[in-house]
């Protein structure tokens, strides 16, 4: 299975990453390549095999619901990129 | 004091204790070394002289009038360094990347937490490869790390300036990550011992995601002794962390001094085979005969599906990439772009903007892999193969008590060798990405010199929790060895 231009442009937008049209067909190449070197994996029987989502066997932990972190907004929002009283700022989604 | 940029940790714990040298006079030694030689490494891309001295000043403190209910650890007034993936407050944390270029974390990782409640001083911050995806160290945004026994060569990645720092001795130990060889591969490159712990045993909190069930972090030093030190001072459960191992405390340096009569090593086959450059395999087989000589029988064990790890980590460690990385959106924090017309325009040209080749490359296929209609093919086929690699290794283990060979097939390669073609870089960590899939601890030593003198790592592989086990092993043949105490000369012409 390979990859065409118009593959290529769903996946960068699928991504959000934003490719030129002169982008995509280098990158179009170097995926397939990659897609052609992960290809081996195909001809493996894996039949009754139990997937392993996770090097050691754990349950997921729960905890008590309780209040464990203090108010750290004005340190949070510091490092953000635009912010107004307390919130922050994105370009306007609904008109 | 000006020869303590050479010691282990253990002769620095002692120099401390007995006043020999205090914690600020330590971390100014190492702070002018960083500024004589760093400039031709770029192993530092964070340096604070302020808060570097004001831990140490602490740490003295602390020396001076004892730890209040607790014990004065070891570690306290010992300087080291953090790969710059883990977030360290008030500390400009990158990842290596342009993206985090001006994010100055508001937390501490639980690693950081941990080494500076020790009283460890820091540094520093150290290059890597961009979000630690790369095994050379010339993915981060701030430019290569040069390897300090040859600079026209790369130190491995992904954390590669923890290697460069520590041989070039401007460090006497760093932490570094290990999704697929991260801290194994630049230690064999660099001639230094740096340990990938089982998963789950070092909390993830605060240290940037790449696979979320690959990554572990590590100590990288000089010796298994210092790693064993470090290791204490850096394991242990961490409820912020969903997958941290609660188990109780051990001492990872309890065996260190066992005999080695009567142990079994297991040498897989496949990682002897085709694929080892001929000084690597002369080096690791030399060892091997060391270990014979301390009493050690070795025995061949199969790892059949041990050749499909690199593809399948290639499907796995993009998936979760892709999904680890969608956090960086350009609204909380991070690299948001100048000029866009909407919010989807300002995710996607933040991110084009923000994320360098090789990141941008692993999220498009992790997106590929998980998207409608490939997961079952790629995905989960990856995930039933990850099965099949960790049953080869449960299978070994019943017959050897830790599996030996290569860390890397070849010595440090030149800059730019592998970097055109992604497939090939891939490779560099043929011998390393298994223990990562089966979430064992795994480790790499010196073993001697190969082509143009570059050093050569033997890799250790321990069962599930046998960090105990492994560092016996290493510290034995270091004490019968002196490949770890070998240094580059301009680490020593530096005095």
């Amino acid at each position: 299975m390979s990859l065409n231009l118009e593959d290529v442009a769903r996946i960068a937008l699928l991504s959000r990453i934003e490719l030129s049209p002169a982008e995509r067909a280098s990158t179009r190449d170097q995926l397939n390549g990659i897609l052609g070197f992960i290809e081996q994996l195909q001809a493996v029987d894996t039949t009754g095999i139990e997937p392993m989502a996770h090097a050691v066997d754990v349950v997921q932990r729960l905890r008590p619901d309780v209040v464990t972190e203090t108010d750290r907004r004005a340190d949070f929002q510091a490092v953000a990129p635009e912010t107004e009283a307390g919130l922050y700022l994105v370009p306007r989604v609904v008109e | 004091m000006s020869d303590l940029f050479n010691s282990s940790l253990r002769e620095l714990s002692a120099a401390l204790a007995a006043k020999k040298v205090s914690a600020v006079e330590l971390a100014s030694l190492f702070l002018d070394r960083i500024d004589r030689l760093n400039p031709g490494l770029n192993a530092f891309i964070a340096l604070d002289r302020d808060k570097t001295l004001a831990q140490a000043r602490a740490a003295d403190e602390v020396r001076k009038i004892g730890a209040g209910v607790t014990a004065i650890s070891p570690l306290c007034g010992i300087p080291l360094a953090h790969k710059d993936i883990f977030c360290t407050k008030g500390w400009r944390t990158s990842c290596g990347s342009k993206i985090l270029e001006n994010f100055v974390s508001p937390y501490d990782a639980h690693v950081v937490e941990k080494l500076a409640a020790a009283g460890m001083v820091t540094l520093g911050k150290l290059n890597m490869d961009e979000f630690a995806m790369g095994s050379s160290n010339e993915t981060s945004y701030f430019g290569p790390v040069q390897n300090p026994w040859d600079v026209s060569r790369v130190p491995g990645g992904s954390s590669g300036g923890s290697a460069a720092a520590i041989a070039a001795r401007l460090a006497p130990a760093a932490t570094g990550t290990d999704t697929g060889g991260s801290i194994r591969q630049p230690a064999a490159l660099c001639g230094l011992t740096g340990l990938k712990p089982t998963y789950g045993a070092v909390s993830r909190y605060g240290m940037i995601a790449f696979a979320s069930s690959l990554d572990q972090a590590g100590p990288m030093a000089k010796s298994a002794e210092d790693c064993a030190l470090l290791l204490n001072a850096m394991a242990g459960f961490d409820p912020r962390d969903s997958t941290s191992l609660e188990r109780s405390t051990e001492d990872y340096a309890r065996d260190l001094e066992q005999p080695l009569a009567g142990l079994r090593i297991g040498l897989p086959k496949e990682f002897f085979g085709e694929g080892m450059d001929a000084d690597v395999r002369a080096a690791v087989e030399a060892a091997l005969a060391e270990y014979r000589k301390l009493g050690a029988t070795a025995i061949e064990v199969a790892l059949p599906n041990s050749g499909l790890s690199v593809p399948a980590y290639y499907v796995i460690a993009p998936a979760e990439a892709s999904s680890n990385l969608s956090r960086f959106d350009g609204v909380r924090y991070g690299y948001r772009a100048p000029e866009y017309d909407d919010l989807n325009d300002m995710y996607s040209k933040s991110r084009a903007q923000g994320f360098g080749a090789e990141v941008k490359r692993r999220i498009l296929i992790g997106t590929y892999v998980l998207s409608h209609g490939y997961y079952d093919a790629y995905y989960l086929k990856a995930q039933k193969i990850r099965r099949l690699i960790a049953a080869d290794f449960v299978e070994a283990f019943k017959h050897c008590d830790v599996i030996m060979g290569p860390t890397s097939p070849s010595v440090a390669f030149a800059f730019g060798a592998k970097s055109a073609d992604p497939v090939q870089m891939y490779l560099s960590d043929i011998y390393t990405i298994s223990t990562n899939l089966a979430g064992l601890p795994g480790m790499s030593l010196p073993c001697g010199f190969g082509n143009n003198n570059m050093p050569v790592g033997l890799q250790i592989i321990g069962n599930w929790f046998g960090e105990a086990k492994m560092l016996n092993v290493a510290h034995q043949y270091q004490k019968a060895t002196d490949w770890h105490l070998r240094m580059p000369s301009l680490a020593g012409a530096a005095q």
